[in-house]
């Protein structure tokens, strides 16, 4: 035992010692260990504070450690802060072996002797591996300067002006035609009543006009290489039919196009678009696209009023789609969000009753550019509504649906009341759990919507029916519900209801999640890797997350964490180069047999084959920039020709030897165990 | 196609749904579907048993349920009536997850010499097997005299979708199966939208006014879309709507004359059959103005009551004067 | 999840009418949005909602709740049980606030449980229901008068060969007889249990 090793036992205040007798802990490692190579054991009460690091950075250099041991929280917190305490007292980083007792030890159990055993067994681990740590430097790679951001919505165009702004190059990726994601289909935003595409617009055409952005719209990621600082990013553009740079944007062909289809995006199935269109006055880009499944041409072979009318001759009908590849550094997604189906709750009859309405449909309805001009009338076109309710928590907070609280909806459901007191002076009725107006100036605008006249009441809506029974029934839809203020069940006839959906994960969120390498929770929503201490980034490096992708939530929110985003991007930016961990696979060329086995496995493409030249035989060979030090190659080599740094066999070995010391197994046994 | 089945006390000759009975056998007959009864099954207690006694209530179905699995190697029986359904089905779940329950279960069932498998007896309903093992397919073949031109309010009350959780057959809210049905034989299909709604089950006997408020609005309901008549699934349906119906109108000083059959009397209307083969004329409420639109003949109502007061059998308690033989 | 360890007393009200219901009926989770109480057809009626009665619960109201129309209002019809957002069983529980009551006596002397005794007692005797004789008997001690109006129904039914006078009784009515007089010993012992003295 040649190795001078140095154990610190963390209490985390009551955290770990709660469970594990530290001390105790602290003291075994100091005698049962020392003929295992301890020649000193502590513990303390905080060993991430100075003083804690300090003590461990006198001991290397006063005792001359070779290799140090903590036992304390995992390693995603302090590895770091660990590794540097080391190199400050002249001690390699790599050499310092952190062992989780908080995530893997106090948290998760509940017999404190038990714990305090485990805790004992994973140092004496720790201590048998740590001698097979060899000193390592992280890799340094270059940060590519551009960025990608996926989704054009305001979170994405928050992160896309803050980004551009600062001087470096953005791809914005957008699946539809034009950029402005829900917000550009909302009418008034709360609790301001600013008209939403009087804010937003602004930040569309700036986008359009920045010379640092790349809109790439209707177009969508498909494929994703590579790391932090070094992505490769392959981008389907869809063919819009029509030539970008002759076409000007005046519209002609949408006036002249003879297909009306019901527009089930921007419109939300409330109004009609052409069959070559762009989805509203203001989008950006300023160009249309020819929707083929709708388009005479396509379907029946004749037609091209388009292409006849359009004075640039910009229409193209021969254009594929197109795949092109970005090189970026680090990517934003910011895809946003989809709205609950309510046809899911038959008992609210939306599908069946013609005035049923979404909030999406009204939010279209009531908006002056909307296919009513903003009036409030019901499915009919003409008839304004004497009597609305509005239905929170369709879909939200109910287990058969969603769990969560969709956030807005209880500011939206206000909002509504305002708009259709104003509009049509009806009597307006909200049906709620609970009222959680909990942001900056939201419960004064509740105040002002009760001032109104809207009419509350607390309970979850049981069914929406046109099965008349009482007297003033006839001809109305009959909101049926508990009043639990009053404990008494009330029947309350309505001329139209407007359920407040919920928000969901867009659909396609868990194959999104796949494609980049991050994690989502069971509903999809993507995952921040830490909710409140890193509330943007993932747990993949050089990938970030924005607006409603992360969680429900309203557009302040959205655009903060937009610029949260950017923010950590550009800093990522200025560093220039990352330092990556060195934890990577390397092929013993001797002992390589050349088979190619590992080159397929890779998931990161990073081994490449050296063919036979002359005097020596063929072998693969690791690019430590792009190996990722997954293992799988190590573990599939047939020859054992592959070794994983920081995760050897000699090191794996090690540590269960240590673990089973710990556990009583006579060392002269262990011997005999092949490393 | 064989199957074991639990007809259920309304089901009995004598008792109210026993015309659900007779059509039953008719329609699976034409279908080629062979149904053998359990053997001494006992009644399934509805849903009173369960308020008075937790432990004897699943030890009364888990007698029915012991003796099916005595019966030849049978892991299926078809429940025609919803309660009855519920009550199998649900029982055997509790047992399947509850194992003290189900020990004390049998420790009682051995008092009776008999004992239970939680799990061993799978119950669904008449109408989850015709639609879903015979087929809309098959059923349509069979269809010789299309119910064209009959407005039918599909109505599928409580228990056959509810609560979902014991092994969903059609969605809880706005059920489709029997619309499918129904317009396989023909019918043109209201969309009723009270079909899921409830009439009442035993509150005829214990507060008139929550009765005759959902009887009235089951009926209002099928009026209001120019229904010519219900078609129901369960017998405890039938009797509240059709049975009920008079006095109901009599409570909200109406006259609706809404017919209420079964849905596999429909069936064998369908398939040509005979309507007094179906058991069609005991119903209460005339349903033949609704048939001779599509030309069926109902044999003629049966003589006016005896005068005399029916024979009493020693526990038989008496007949309530009518007020109107005053 | 609200759960107590099995075979320990239950000590709150809460947590007898859990533990005297199959299954688990979450009952603890309830949010009082009052879906059930919206959705049950026979709500208006009732002294207390669904909703109300289960907060009564857990203010561990226990005579009131016993004493409540409440329970004997249930229709069965499952709306409360499949709407509500919490997934609480309520139905479930509303059989087991009936049978408490029977226990208790605190909810005896009227229509609805009679009407379930009446039934029971057919059941055991015969091992099938027997319909007019619940019937006339159940309508003739409470409703002497409503009785006339449905008459005529009854009548009819009986013209049409829709109502026996005559029960049928099954073959294994002795072993039926022995099965539930074990069951019931068996859940008096539950009852003790789960009740204490009030059982």
């Amino acid at each position: 035992m040649t190795q001078r090793i140095g154990v610190y036992v963390c209490h985390c205040g009551s955290n770990i010692n709660g469970m594990v007798d530290c001390e105790n802990t602290a003291r075994w490692a100091g005698e049962r260990l020392k003929d295992r190579g301890v020649v000193v054991a502590r513990d303390y009460k905080f060993m991430c504070s100075s003083p804690g690091q300090e003590m461990i950075q006198k001991d290397i250099k006063e005792l001359g450690l070779t290799r140090v041991v903590v036992a304390a929280c995992s390693p995603h917190l302090h590895e770091q802060t660990f590794r540097n305490a080391c190199a400050r007292a002249g001690l390699n980083g790599y050499l310092c072996e952190l062992v989780s007792i908080r995530e893997q030890v106090s948290w998760v159990h509940t017999d404190p002797l038990a714990a305090t055993q485990k805790a004992m067994a994973l140092i004496a681990g720790a201590v048998e591996r740590v001698q097979y740590h060899e000193p390592l430097e992280p890799l340094r790679v270059p940060i590519h300067p551009a960025t990608l951001i996926v989704g054009g919505g305001v979170a994405g165009i928050q992160a896309a002006l803050e980004i551009a702004d600062s001087g470096t190059p953005v791809y914005l990726v957008e699946r539809e035609p034009s950029i402005g994601g829900h917000m550009a289909q909302f009418d008034k935003t709360f609790p301001t009543l600013d008209c939403s595409a009087c804010i937003l617009t602004p930040k569309m055409v700036s986008v359009g006009n920045h010379p640092n952005i790349t809109l790439l719209s209707y177009s969508e990621v498909t494929n994703v290489d590579g790391y932090v600082g070094n992505f490769t990013v392959t981008v389907k553009k869809k063919a819009r039919y029509l030539n970008t740079d002759l076409c000007n944007g005046c519209g002609v062909c949408q006036d002249k196009c003879p297909k009306k289809v019901v527009d089930q995006v921007f419109e939300a199935g409330l109004g009609y678009r052409k069959a070559v269109y762009k989805p509203f006055p203001q989008a950006v880009p300023k160009y249309p696209v020819i929707d083929r499944e709708n388009c005479t041409y396509f379907q029946k072979g004749t037609c091209k009023a388009c292409e006849k009318f359009c004075p640039t001759g910009a229409i193209d009908f021969k254009q594929r789609d197109e795949t092109i590849t970005l090189q970026v550094g680090n990517i934003i997604l910011a895809t946003g969000y989809d709205l609950f189906d309510p046809r899911r709750i038959p008992q609210y009859g939306y599908g069946r009753l013609a005035n049923v309405f979404t909030s999406l449909e009204f939010e279209r309805l009531t908006n002056a550019a909307g296919p009513t001009g903003g009036q409030v009338v019901l499915r009919d076109g003409v008839t304004v509504p004497k009597t609305v309710g509005i239905i929170h928590c369709v879909g939200s907070r109910d287990k058969r649906y969603n769990n969560y609280c969709s956030n807005i909806c209880c500011m939206q459901s206000l909002k509504f009341a305002h708009l259709v007191k104003e509009k049509t002076g009806a009597t307006v009725y909200n049906f709620y759990m609970d009222i959680r107006t909990a942001f900056k100036d939201y419960d004064e605008f509740y105040q002002r919507v009760l001032e109104e006249g809207t009419l509350f009441v607390r309970g979850r809506v049981a069914e929406v029916t046109d099965a008349a029974r009482l007297p003033g029934e006839e001809g109305k839809l009959i909101i049926q519900a508990e009043d639990t203020l009053v404990g008494k069940q009330r029947r309350i006839p309505v001329d139209m209801v407007i359920l407040s959906v919920a928000l969901e994960p867009r659909r396609d969120a868990k194959q999104v999640a796949q494609t980049f390498g991050i994690s989502c929770s069971m509903n999809g929503w993507f995952i921040e890797k830490h909710p409140k201490l890193d509330p943007v980034a993932t747990m993949t490096e050089g990938i970030y997350i924005a607006g409603c992708a992360q969680g429900p939530k309203d557009i302040p929110a959205a655009v903060a964490q937009g610029a949260a985003a950017a923010a950590r991007v550009i800093g990522k930016i200025q560093q220039r180069e990352i330092a990556l961990e060195p934890v990577r696979a390397e092929i013993d060329k001797e002992k390589c047999s050349g088979c190619r086995i590992c080159n397929n496995l890779c998931p990161f493409h990073a081994i490449t084959f050296i063919e036979k030249q002359n005097g020596s035989r063929a072998y693969s060979e690791v690019n430590p920039a792009l190996c990722q030090g997954c293992g799988t190659c190590v573990a599939a080599c047939p020859a054992g020709a592959i070794r994983g740094t920081v995760f050897s066999n000699q090191q794996v070995m090690a540590q269960l030897t240590g673990l089973l010391i710990a556990n009583g197994v006579p060392i002269t046994e262990l011997e005999t165990i092949p490393v | 196609m064989k199957y074991l089945i639990y007809p259920g006390c309304s089901l009995e000759k004598g008792a109210a749904g026993y015309p659900y009975w007779q059509s039953t056998l008719a329609a699976a007959q034409a279908l080629d579907i062979e149904l053998v009864e359990v053997d001494d099954w006992n009644c399934c207690g509805a849903t009173e048993y369960i308020a008075l006694n937790r432990m004897a209530a699943y030890a009364l179905i888990a007698r029915s349920l012991a003796l099916a699995s005595k019966m030849n190697g049978y892991r299926e029986m078809i429940a025609p009536c919803s309660a009855c359904y519920l009550n199998l089905s649900k029982a055997d779940k509790y047992l399947s997850e509850d194992a003290p329950l189900a020990a004390k279960v049998n420790t009682a069932l051995a008092e009776g010499g008999l004992s239970y498998q939680p799990g061993t007896i799978k119950t669904r309903h008449l109408l989850d097997v015709l639609v879903n093992d015979v087929g809309y397919a098959a059923i349509a073949q069979r269809v010789t005299k299309p119910l064209n031109g009959l407005r039918i309010a599909p109505y599928y009350g409580c228990l056959i979708g509810r609560p979902a959780f014991y092994g969903q057959i059609d969605d809880p809210e706005y059920p489709t199966a029997l619309d499918k049905l129904l317009k396989t034989l023909g019918a043109e299909v209201v969309d009723y939208p009270m079909k899921a709604h409830c009439c009442g089950g035993h509150m005829t006997q214990i507060s008139e006014s929550v009765a005759f408020d959902l009887i009235h609005q089951l009926v209002k309901g099928a009026a209001d879309y120019n229904a010519d008549l219900i078609a129901t699934v369960c017998p405890m349906c039938q009797l509240n709507l059709d049975g009920f119906q008079g006095a109901m109108n009599r409570y909200y000083k109406t006259n609706y004359q809404m017919p209420v059959l079964y849905f596999t009397q429909m069936m064998g209307l369908a398939f040509g059959l005979d309507a007094a083969t179906l058991g069609i004329g005991a119903e209460v409420v005339d349903a033949r103005p609704a048939l001779s639109r599509i030309g069926v003949q109902v044999p003629p109502p049966a003589e006016e009551p005896p005068a005399r007061k029916p024979h009493k059998s020693k526990e038989a308690l008496p007949m309530p004067v009518m007020p109107e033989e005053k | 999840m609200h759960a107590i360890a099995p075979n320990a007393p239950p000590t709150t009200f809460l947590d007898q009418v859990v533990a005297a219901t199959p299954g688990e009926p979450h009952l603890a989770m309830c949010i009082q949005c009052g879906t059930c109480g919206g959705s049950c057809p026979s709500g208006s009626d009732m002294e207390h909602t669904p909703r109300e009665i289960f907060a009564m619960v857990r203010a561990g109201m226990k005579e009131a709740v016993l004493r409540s129309n409440t329970p004997w209002f249930c229709v069965s019809c499952y709306y409360c049980m499949v709407r509500c957002p919490q997934q609480v069983h309520v139905t479930d529980l509303m059989y087991t606030l009936k049978r408490l009551s029977v226990k208790t006596q605190l909810f005896d002397e009227s229509i609805a449980p009679d009407f379930s005794k009446t039934f029971v007692s057919t059941v055991e005797s015969y091992g099938r229901a027997f319909e007019l004789g619940l019937m006339s008997r159940h309508m003739l001690k409470h409703n002497p008068f409503g009785v006339f109006k449905i008459a005529d129904m009854g009548i009819s039914m009986v013209t049409k060969g829709r109502l026996s006078f005559t029960p049928k009784r099954i073959k294994g009515i002795d072993g039926l007889k022995a099965i539930l007089a074990k069951a019931k010993e068996l859940e008096a012992q539950d009852d003790v249990r789960i009740l204490g003295g009030n059982a």
